[in-house]
């Protein structure tokens, strides 16, 4: 098999416009949560969020460094933000100027959990209050999942597979995981994987709210409702943005002298068959992904440093704990396990990138980001590192990262420094 | 410019994203703007909010320049 590495990073998040702010951000330990601005939020029972910030903010996003206008006009929010992280990570791995034979060999696998719910809420009422003559041209394919994807191949001229995943809050790790397979197996050289997420809008709040999957008792403490494994946790913050990476076939990399991250070492994918919104109570499907990608990287018990977790501050933090001791050993086997859905909130379907990305950058900088809010753990977290409150330097060469989702769907990465 | 070309022009930069100046009234949507097909017909819906005019499909086919725009819209306007 043809091995796989990561040359290339791009985030947008709610602690940043690019990969540099988020990440300074996330390890000095701040909290992109508050009020709702996009939309009045008063008759909901949530009003809080981590929304990506306006370009006057010194952590804010300039749609318009990597976005035409017209494409703005046209297209909903997680569209945006996944052009720009796909951008983002072409120029950081110095893949702009690439040749027609090599963009015929570079693809993308871009996805998102839910779409643009926001032009579909906007246009529905917009249909119903001045009749179907009014809904725009570009209704469809500015909503469709696949459209990242479809924008990035048609500005980049990228010829190769053209995919998009669609698994709910799993979409950003199956994204990597998938594309790394169509290298390993010779469909293409080098591609954009991740996801990206926009749905902090009035129905996706509700939807979430009514599901009983938000905080709904912190709206007075937004920065404090994201507490994954603390005891008083209740719910998500829904976040949004998007995680985008450039994989890229190992040899082709080191020929040209590309900056290599980490290697895509191990993908397990699983389902839990037992139902939809609920993990399976013993975390049976977490841990058969969690295994086989163990078993793909040839990594065992005490191999693994760091574990970013699913952990999406919710009754489940606990399910997922208990199945990652199973494979790892009731210490973890010595890993730093956190969960980053306390800083920037859950960002379903561009949750598993941003976190892949975040992984990496611990293996780069060779330091753990913290689990905020985490004052009183829950039973069962004895004696375990989930680096509460504060980053923490540590040696960080192999890492996990987890991800799962509405319908039973769960992804584990296992990515590697490369010596 | 009359007034009418004013607001069209105006309309046209907005949605497309264009430089003003090259917002003629001889400029070809398609060709000078880069506009496709479907940018035509938001475009046109945008008229018909704007100046309170309907503009039928077999009239908006007819329509590929700003000038045709504008035109249409100072023959037809209430």
């Amino acid at each position: 098999m043809r091995r796989v590495v990561v040359t290339g990073l791009g985030l947008v998040t709610p602690l940043g416009g690019d990969v540099e702010t988020s990440w300074a951000n996330l390890i000095a330990g701040e909290s992109g949560a508050g009020q709702i601005t996009r939309f009045d939020a008063s008759n909901q029972k949530c009003t809080i969020a981590c929304e990506v910030k306006p370009k006057d903010h010194p952590w804010g996003f300039d749609p318009d460094k990597r976005v035409d206008h017209k494409i703005q006009r046209q297209v909903d929010p997680f569209i945006v933000y996944g052009i720009d992280a796909a951008g983002q990570a072409l120029e950081d791995a110095g893949l702009t100027n690439m040749t027609e034979a090599e963009k015929e060999r570079t693809g993308c696998s871009i996805g998102s959990g839910i779409g643009g719910l926001p032009g579909i809420e906007f246009e529905s009422v917009n249909l119903h209050e001045r009749g179907p003559g009014r809904v725009s041209p570009h209704f469809v394919h500015g909503r469709l999942i696949n459209l990242i994807t479809g924008q990035v191949q048609i500005k980049y001229g990228f010829m190769g597979p053209n995919h998009a995943v669609v698994t709910a809050c799993s979409t950003g790790a199956h994204s990597i995981g998938d594309a790394a397979r169509m290298i390993a197996m010779d469909d293409a050289d080098v591609m954009l994987a991740g996801g990206a997420e926009s749905t902090i809008n009035p129905l996706g709040i509700a939807g979430f709210a009514q599901a009983r999957a938000l905080n709904m008792s912190m709206n007075d403490r937004p920065t404090e409702a994201s507490r994954p494994y603390d005891r008083n946790r209740d719910g998500f913050v829904m976040g949004e943005g998007a995680g985008v990476v450039v994989l890229e076939e190992y040899e082709r990399a080191k020929a040209r002298g590309a900056r290599i991250y980490a290697e895509v070492t191990g993908y397990g994918l699983s389902g839990d068959a037992y139902h939809v919104t609920a993990p399976h109570p013993e975390g049976r499907g977490a841990e058969l992904a969690m295994r086989m990608a163990l078993k793909k990287a040839g990594l065992g018990p005490g191999d693994i440093d760091y574990i970013n977790a699913h952990g999406t501050s919710t009754m489940a933090d606990t399910i997922e704990l208990a199945a990652i001791k199973r494979v790892l050993g009731d210490d973890l086997g010595g890993a730093s396990m956190s969960s980053t859905k306390s800083a920037i909130g859950h960002l379903l379907g561009g949750a598993g990138a941003v976190e892949a990305i975040f992984c990496i950058l611990a293996m780069r900088d060779q330091i753990v980001p913290p689990t905020l809010n985490l004052h009183d753990p829950d039973d069962g977290t004895e004696g375990i590192d989930l680096v509460p409150l504060k980053a923490r330097k540590r040696e960080v060469r192999a890492v996990l990262n987890n991800s799962f989702g509405f319908g039973g769907t769960n992804a584990s990465l296992v990515m590697q420094k490369v010596d | 410019m009359s007034d009418t070309a004013e607001r069209v022009a105006k309309i046209v930069v907005e949605h497309l994203g264009v430089e003003a100046d090259k917002v003629t009234q001889d400029a070809s949507f398609i060709d000078d703007l880069g506009a496709d097909s479907l940018d035509i017909v938001e475009l046109v819906m945008a008229f018909e909010e704007e100046f309170g005019v309907e503009i039928p499909d077999d009239a908006a086919e007819k329509i590929t320049t700003v000038g045709d725009a504008t035109k249409y819209i100072e023959e037809h306007k209430g």
